[in-house]
């Protein structure tokens, strides 16, 4: 791998390689440009993906080289519901290895559909609520939804339904084994009058550019891939960035500030190394790729007398309309056995309440997915459908009657961008490495909820109709945080409304560039990874441009 | 199981069924120290040595576990050797947690006491008698330890010294191959069959 001194001043720092800094690494060093790439995790089993273990007890209590998510414990944050509480000890963690997320997630790979680019428009703006458009339509990221799925490799079908967004290609590989849920989504669809599509997932379900197919092992979310058919960007990106020469990925790389000159240009990145030396690596500008919730902090952190209230803020909004994920599900038994714990996480989807209803009497939409997943520890502690022993006799008997004879329904839905919402830095608490921890301050819209409960019940239809014998559907719950977070940097072409424009340079400072979750303007049905690698690319070939012309580092 | 004489190595690669030679060559250090106290087990026929338990705590913890997970038409807690997983897990994974086991401990002995004052120890009472202790203490601490550490070792990987002989899988119908094909389950073997 190519390495570069910090005082040598490289092309571009990437912050993140996860979801889009792999993604940004290839498509720069590839075109030539020199790239340091600071990953606040460690390799992995990167190179050696045979060895990601399939151990529950293992993945679930990971040394430190093993490590595959953030440690709430050391990455601290805090979370309050609204501006009167007092935030106390957060549980928000997502990937932190090389390939961030990618490495671990379930793979969901749905596009945003055309009009979740212009709900404004669609449904009208919502008093109280930050809807609004994007400054780019459907048409033009379509190309690069295209590019993320053969470059990356998502298997899935390609169906023409107005609950599906259109492709200009098919994808590169064909869609994973329906499951027993997915076959039971069928049964009840048929019943119900719906339309149940094939996932469409990170996970090549055949070999594909060096690849293997997936062996349906099981052993899924939450744990690599040891065969290396989860298309994370670190199978598919990160490899072709350090081949190219021109990229070198730092490990157990904390980054404390992007650091800025008297004209108000980023000259570099300050960050922690493994032993938590203090280290700044010069670069002619800087690609901020860490998720929505890390992207926002740091720039909250990055203070000067030329940017008081953080860089990139002169908006104010940086950290604002957050937002964190919604879901409902419920689940239900059925008379024979799903052995759903096969396979992938999700194998199929439920798409007609997609589109938001106005008859409804409130916004919203989602997509229901089909799952059964369950791994033998996860399922014994926490698995069985409330009610059933906790001990004894009757705890075993639960545990024999309920196994692999489960099914869930899990919604992701729309959640409404409200500038109460947001990532900000605690006043009090700090991270392991003496920084602000991130304070989540979070409550979804009155709407949000009654959608939630919309696909709770829609949930329960469905269950019945394909059998279930017992249903139980838990209460709908606001979400604390996890992995789908978007919106604390949106895009857009106001500067006093925005922190990025349409091809993701801070409105505020014309050498950086913020490229992920973060841009998102409003959340689409709760499945952001696709959106995000797509906007990724199309980033990508702007900034190459930019950097080709010498336009880097003015507006 | 082992034979005297066979390798470590092999040893495991034989127990590890599913995860493959590969695997096992490339955790090959980061199991032994797990593999050592089952591998001994399996030698001798006997209990492995205790690491953090003496024998006379051993046999009330296990007697709590058997009483969570209980032994009838199936194996339960006993013979999934779980007290092996808890006291490894003591010394290694949960090792904060060894002040809440002698604690608990004596929680458990005053329980005991309290409702039958002529007993012993936990483990002497009849299985009624068990029930009841755990009953009145179901709603600790100390039992939900107990019972997360039980039943983890029950599902979790045999190298860790529980699930023997893959009771626990067994229990669940888990199948360890680690590499499926469709149809997985009825459903959608069904649906297969009417195309």
């Amino acid at each position: 791998m190519r390495q570069f001194t910090p005082t040598t001043e490289v092309d571009f720092v990437i912050i993140g390689s996860g979801a889009a800094g792999g993604i940004m690494a290839k498509q720069l060093s590839i075109a030539g440009l020199k790239v340091v790439v600071l990953e606040q995790g460690g390799w992995g089993k990167y190179g050696h993906e045979q060895d990601y273990t399939k151990d529950e007890w293992l993945n679930d209590n990971p040394n430190d080289a093993d490590r595959l998510m953030s440690d709430p414990s050391r990455q601290r944050n805090t979370f309050r519901r609204s501006d009167k509480d007092k935030a106390t000890a957060g549980s928000h963690s997502y990937g932190c290895v090389v390939g961030g997320g990618t490495v671990t997630y379930g793979g969901s790979s749905w596009r945003h559909l055309p009009y979740e680019f212009n709900e404004a428009t669609h449904v009208g703006t919502i008093a109280g609520t930050g809807m609004a458009d994007w400054p780019i339509t459907y048409e033009e990221i379509e190309p690069y939804y295209t590019k993320a799925e053969w470059e990356l490799g998502i298997a899935g079908q390609r169906v023409n339904s107005p609950f599906v967004a259109p492709m200009s290609q098919d994808y590169p590989v064909p869609p994973m084994p329906l499951k027993a849920s997915g076959a039971l989504f069928k049964v009840a669809a048929s019943k119900l009058g719906l339309t149940v599509v094939e996932g469409a997932v990170a996970i090549i379900s055949k070999p594909y550019m060096g690849r293997s197919g997936c062996v349906n092992c099981g052993m899924c979310s939450g744990f690599g891939c040891h065969v290396k058919a989860r298309s994370s960007t670190a199978v598919t990106m990160i490899p072709a960035a350090i081949k190219s020469g021109n990229c070198e990925v730092r490990t157990n790389s904390y980054v404390r500030e992007i650091s800025t000159d008297a004209t108000g240009r980023v000259t570099g990145v300050t960050y922690f190394d493994a032993n938590k030396r203090e280290i700044f690596q010069r670069a002619k500008a800087v690609v901020l790729s860490a998720n929505a919730g890390e992207s926002a902090r740091l720039l909250l952190m990055s203070k000067s007398a030329r940017f008081p209230n953080g860089l990139a803020n002169s908006s104010g909004i940086v950290g604002k309309y957050l937002m964190l994920g919604g879901g409902a599900s419920a689940s239900g038994l059925l008379e024979h056995p799903l052995n759903d714990y096969k396979g992938i996480v999700t194998g199929a989807g439920i798409v007609d309440y997609v589109p938001s209803d106005p008859k409804r009497g409130f916004y919203g939409g989602g997509r229901m997915t089909a799952r059964g997943f369950d791994t033998p520890i996860n399922y014994a502690l926490r698995g069985l459908l409330p009610g059933a022993p906790r001990w004894g006799a009757g705890y075993k008997k639960a545990l024999q009657e309920e196994a692999t004879h489960k099914m869930t329904v899990s919604c992701f839905v729309t959640q409404l961008p409200l500038e109460t919402n947001r990532v900000d830095l605690d006043p009090e608490v700090k991270d392991d490495w003496g920084l602000p921890a991130m304070r989540i301050t979070s409550t979804s819209h009155p709407d949000d909820i009654k959608n939630m409960e919309f696909f709770r019940q829609k949930s329960i239809e469905v269950l019945e109709a394909a059998g279930a014998k017992r249903i139980f559907a838990p209460p709908v719950g606001d979400s604390r945080g996890g992995a789908h977070n978007r919106g604390t940097c949106r895009m857009g072409n106001d500067p006093k409304t925005s922190v990025v424009n349409k091809f993701h340079r801070a409105h505020d400072v014309p050498n950086l560039f913020i490229v992920d979750g973060s841009n998102l303007v409003t959340g689409g049905r709760n499945h952001p990874t696709m959106t995000i690698q797509a906007l990724a690319f199309r980033a990508a070939e702007n900034i190459v441009k930019a950097a080709k012309a010498g336009t880097l580092t003015r507006l | 199981m082992s034979t005297p004489g066979s390798s470590r190595r092999e040893f495991l690669i034989n127990s590890v069924s599913g995860l493959g030679a590969a695997w096992v060559a490339a955790n090959y250090s980061g199991i032994l120290e797990a593999e050592e106290f089952v591998q001994q087990a399996a030698r001798s026929g006997q209990p492995a040595k205790l690491q953090f338990f003496t024998p006379d705590q051993a046999a009330e913890v296990e007697a709590m576990a058997a009483q969570i997970i209980p032994t009838d038409g199936t194996p339960g807690a006993r013979e999934a050797r779980v007290i092996n997983f808890i006291d490894r897990a003591l010394v290694t994974f949960e090792k904060d947690q060894q002040p809440a086991y002698a604690q608990g401990l004596k929680d458990l002995d005053g329980q005991t006491k309290q409702l039958f004052p002529s007993a012993s120890k936990f483990s002497a009472l009849t299985s009624e008698q068990q029930i009841q202790v755990l009953t009145a203490m179901e709603k600790t601490p100390f039992f939900n330890l107990v019972r997360t550490h039980t039943v983890t070792g029950f599902f979790a990987s045999p190298v860790h010294g529980g699930n023997q002989n893959k009771v626990g899988w067994k229990l669940v119908n888990y199948d360890d191959s680690l590499n499926f094909k469709p149809p997985f389950g009825y459903y959608d073997a069904q649906l297969m069959k009417s195309r």
